[in-house]
């Protein structure tokens, strides 16, 4: 079956371009919000998952769903330590750490309003198990001093957080000596000193949490097995990585049902713009329809036509809500994880993956938009479209 | 010559509220290959509803048309279709050219109902407009172009793909008496050189008379066809 | 009249076109008092605060504690008349997704502070007798159907262990504002837990409330507060309970920005399309147009028609948007539960639903108007539409 030209379909909606420019600009504020939506989602997964590394464990107390609420003793941490599975590093020590995780209150540089931001109290083994962090500007604080560093969201983010700046907090003025690039993960927003002089400084007898390496990921099993075995540990061990998976759970499911579903709202609308402009261009060219079905242009060809005019209209409209999406990616964001209860700073990622989805999203609106008028300018007879004409 | 179109007993009428409205009663009507006939009527008489019947994009209520030997009114919608693809020209009154494509692309419209290549097709379109003399004017839009000369690449695109039988449908009704003079040129033309039969709907007496026939319609019938002889004072 | 019936049957004259953008309309606007009623709720903690209640805190922050000791000093600060402590439970109802919020707290001094809370006096003093017992407002117990006398589990996540208690009391809130989503359960039961399961962590206090004389005494009562226990173990941040419910919107403010953005973005596509609408009305009018000019009718008359019909259209679509974001909120609540304590639409947002639906009916007519208004007769006329 022969098909009407491309330059014809191409060509009618540049003539009538105000009505073009309307509808597509629609469906580009649609697929926006979709996109966007979803690199959000995408870039908090990213992130939090960017944090965990595949050979770490992370052991917590039992029924502690995030590091603040959970509490390790001294002897169990030492208890841990003595696990089989954990590995050591070039010096002969066992890769292991106890961390003493809590929240301080410092004002956002956007807004000056107070966010809780996380202190972590580690070491430098604690470094070592985090191989994707490293100390860009400055030095490691040095064990045993009120020496601090920060992760490069937290320094960009809040208020008087830069090198040889002092912050005060828990009755003592904590020193900034360097600056940590975490690879874009959740320890871009923390601040780390060393594990003693938190717990000193917070008055706690326990950590948060401990974390290790094992010599080998698939031992991982036989490990938990023996903590799950100790009466003396009512402890509960994850792989680092689905920890930081759950973490991000909550808020990233939270942030896509409310954005998918404004995009589906909006979608309505953008479907109802389309429509009606499908509906006006198969008005407007009756007489051309008339024509081309007099000179031997099928029915499936009209159809076909202006299903192509709506699938073109909705496809520029796609690029450009695409490329306006895009542009967030230059945007940094943070917001307060539900879960963590602290501040997390990410970015806006789009992947292939997310395209490809948008401009699903609105080719799919151009199918549902302009099928109905596509159809109705097929069913016309010849002659009633050479009289309107 | 011989007969190209044999109408038999051909009736048609519409449905409308309830009601059943004849417009085309009982006619039958040849006509030779190679003739230019006019049909002319008031308004109401039918005209061009037989006009559409012959072309081929109405179906008739009953009664058979016979074009080439294909009795139109038994084919399919689809058959319709290719049918008059490959053996009718049609010439609008108000030209009926597609405004976003040039003069060129809208001469090669029916060719693309064809299975010639890009190279053919090319060729032909170049000829067409050639003929009717607009080739410097191939680049141009319909809104570029005087009524006349669109008109002009309306007989181009009605002729390319060298159909048997050329409906016109009021063709100088839009056009100020010089440009309609050289439309109808053109048209005689078609008939004596290139052998084309012309169906003609007409309310202009200057287009009528250049036919060689002219047939009368009222009210759904024939009425007195007036023939070569008689008329022409 | 006759101009409102011209305008009626004018608009309704391509019936699908019309139906078709007040579709649009309808959708943008119910969505649009959708968002900023989601918006209300997020702030509807500030809402329900009162301006004689004061939250103190650690000064570090919220996960911090203070001392049960504090109490006495408090007591003793000027401005302030009552003294309350509450500790942010955090349990698990059976699954997460049943989130509601749990407080310790010492109810001979905390109800006292939240009189809007209306209790029966029956039940209040069964709450007070069982110090296993719960108070809970009516919200909550109806979205999990409970009855008094019903056990609750929880499973703790800061306080580990399953706990279990019974309720005892329901509150209704004086006002629609009033928050009746809370459970509250005795703080020294709490406390006698800690302190044999793990004693470094008894006699901890989550925050201080503190009930104020005069309300503008608020500022000066804080800071008093706050320099009494400055430079000691644990120092303290005093703020009224507005602030405090304020400072936790602000954590969210990211997605409350967005959120709000959103909301605009709606209502410019929904322009974008009755733009779109109205100009193809005025194209295919211009013959009219024109021949109504030269009959004689002023330009502004030919404007008038224009605007009229985008504003009824806009109104109809407007009006109708409206009533659907009523059910919509009722069924966006009940899905979200005890997420948003108060899920309200307000009075506002239906004004402004309504001048979004008139502003994007001026805004649509505005181009093709000021087009129709210049139109050449003889033009008009001619065009053949």
């Amino acid at each position: 079956m022969a098909a009407v030209p491309f330059s014809y379909i191409a060509r009618n909606l540049w003539v009538r371009r105000v009505t073009t420019a309307l509808t597509a600009g629609g469906m580009a504020l649609v697929v926006y919000v979709f996109a966007t939506v979803l690199m959000m989602s995408e870039g908090i997964r990213s992130t939090l998952v960017a944090t965990g590394q595949p050979d770490n464990v992370m052991v917590l107390r039992k029924g502690a769903n995030a590091e603040i609420n959970s509490g390790i003793e001294r002897r169990q941490a030492n208890i841990l330590s003595t696990l089989p599975g954990v590995a050591a590093d070039a010096q002969g020590r066992p890769l292991i750490s106890a961390e003493p995780v809590v929240l301080i209150s410092l004002p956002k540089r956007s807004n000056g309003k107070p966010s809780n931001v996380t202190v972590r109290g580690t070491s430098e083994l604690g470094l070592q198990l985090r191989p994707g962090a490293r100390i860009v500007e400055g030095r490691m604080f040095r064990p045993g001093t009120s020496e601090i560093v920060v992760g490069q969201a937290t320094a960009a983010g809040f208020a008087g957080i830069d090198i040889g700046a002092s912050l005060r907090f828990a009755g003592r003025e904590w020193l900034i000596v360097g600056r940590i690039d975490a690879g874009r993960s959740g320890f871009d927003s923390e601040i780390w000193g060393d594990a003693e002089q938190m717990l000193q400084a917070f008055r706690r007898q326990a950590y948060s949490i401990v974390v290790f390496r094992l010599t080998e990921p698939g031992l991982f099993e036989a490990t938990q097995a023996l903590i799950d075995a100790d009466p003396r540990l009512a402890l509960e061990a994850k792989p680092e990585v689905r920890f930081y998976a759950e973490q991000s759970e909550a808020l990233a499911t939270f942030i896509n049902i409310l954005g998918l579903s404004l995009a589906v709202i909006f979608s309505i609308g953008a479907v109802v713009g389309a429509m009606i402009t499908m509906f006006a261009a198969v008005a407007s060219r009756i007489g051309e329809i008339g024509t081309l079905r007099a000179l031997g242009f099928r029915r499936g060809a009209v159809l076909a036509a202006f299903m192509a005019e709506s699938l073109l209209l909705s496809a520029v409209g796609g690029v450009l809500g695409l490329a306006a999406a895009s542009v967030m990616q230059t945007v940094n964001v943070s917001t307060t994880n539900f879960q963590t209860f602290a501040e997390l700073a990410f970015k806006f990622v789009l992947t292939p993956q997310i395209a490809v989805q948008a401009l699903v999203f609105a080719l799919a609106m151009g199918v549902v938009g302009g099928f109905i008028p596509a159809w109705r300018a097929a069913r016309l007879e010849i002659v009633e479209c050479l009289r309107a004409a | 010559m011989t007969a190209l179109i044999r109408i038999s007993h051909l009736s048609k009428g519409y449905v409308r509220g309830g009601q059943a409205i004849p417009v085309l009663l009982d006619i039958d009507l040849e006509v030779a290959r190679g003739e230019f006939i006019a049909l002319m009527g008031p308004s109401g008489s039918g005209k061009s509803t037989l006009l559409n019947l012959i072309a081929g994009i109405d179906k008739p209520s009953a009664g058979t048309i016979a074009i080439d030997g294909v009795d139109i009114a038994g084919l399919s919608e689809g058959e319709l279709a290719d049918w008059r693809a490959a053996n009718v020209g049609f010439i609008f009154q108000f030209y009926n050219l597609l405004p976003v494509l040039s003069a060129f692309d809208n001469v090669e419209l029916p060719l693309l109902l064809t299975n010639l290549s890009s190279r053919e097709r090319h060729d032909r379109v170049a000829a067409m407009l050639g003929l009717v003399g607009l080739t410097d004017r191939a680049d141009h839009y319909p809104s570029e172009l005087s009524g006349g000369q669109q008109q002009r690449v309306a007989i181009a695109r009605a002729l390319v793909t060298d159909p048997v039988l050329i409906v016109a449908d009021e063709p100088t009704g839009d056009l100020d008496r010089t440009t309609g003079e050289e439309v109808l040129s053109l048209l005689d033309q078609l008939v004596h050189e290139l052998g084309k039969t012309i169906v003609m709907v007409t309310h202009d007496p200057k287009a009528a008379a250049r036919a060689g026939r002219m047939v009368h319609l009222e009210k759904g019938v024939l009425v007195d066809e007036v023939p070569e002889t008689i008329r022409g004072a | 009249m006759f101009m409102f019936r011209l305008l009626l049957k004018n608009a309704f004259r391509h019936k699908l076109r019309t139906l078709l953008t007040m579709v649009g309309l309808v959708v943008a606007i119910s969505a649009f008092g959708l968002l900023r009623t989601i918006v209300d709720a997020w702030y509807a903690g500030v809402e329900g605060s009162s301006s004689t209640r004061l939250i103190t805190r650690s000064n570090i922050s919220l996960t911090f504690a203070l001392p049960l000791n504090y109490i006495q000093r408090l007591r003793a600060v000027e401005g302030v008349t009552q003294v309350s402590w509450s500790n942010w439970f955090g349990g698990v109802y059976i699954t997460e997704r049943n989130f509601f919020p749990q407080f310790a707290v010492d109810p001979a001094t905390y109800l006292p502070l939240y009189p809007e809370y209306k209790i029966d006096e029956a039940q209040k003093l069964a709450f007070l007798r069982d110090r296993q017992g719960v108070l809970v407002g009516r919200k909550l117990a109806d979205k999990f159907g409970w009855k008094l006398g019903d056990p609750i589990p929880l499973r703790g996540t800061i306080y580990p262990g399953t706990w279990t208690f019974t309720l005892r009391a329901i509150w209704d809130g004086a006002d629609a504002k009033t928050d009746e989503s809370q459970l509250l359960m005795h703080w020294s039961y709490l406390n006698e837990s800690v302190r044999q399961r793990a004693p470094g962590r008894a006699d901890a206090v989550g925050v201080y409330i503190l009930g104020i004389d005069e309300p503008n005494n608020a500022a000066m009562v804080s800071q008093r507060v706050d320099k009494l226990f400055a430079n000691s173990l644990a120092e303290t941040m005093t703020e009224t309970e507005a602030a405090f419910q304020l400072s936790f919107v602000s954590m969210s403010e990211a997605i409350l920005v967005a959120v709000q953005a959103v909301s605009l973005i709606i209502v410019m596509i929904i322009m974008a399309v009755m733009a779109n609408t109205m100009t193809m009305t005025a194209r295919e009018r211009l013959a009219e147009y024109a021949t109504l000019k030269a009959l004689g009718f002023s330009p502004g008359f030919v404007v008038r028609l224009l605007f009229g019909e985008s504003l009824l259209i806009a109104a109809i679509g407007g009006v109708a948007g409206l009533l659907l974001t009523i059910p919509l909120a009722a069924a966006f609540r009940s899905a979200v539960g005890t997420l948003f304590p108060v899920f309200q639409v307000s009075t506002l947002t239906m004004a402004l639903q309504l001048a979004a639906a008139l502003g994007v009916g001026a805004v649509a007519a505005a181009w093709p108007a000021w087009r129709m208004s210049r139109i050449d007769i003889v033009a008009g006329l001619r065009h053949v539409g």
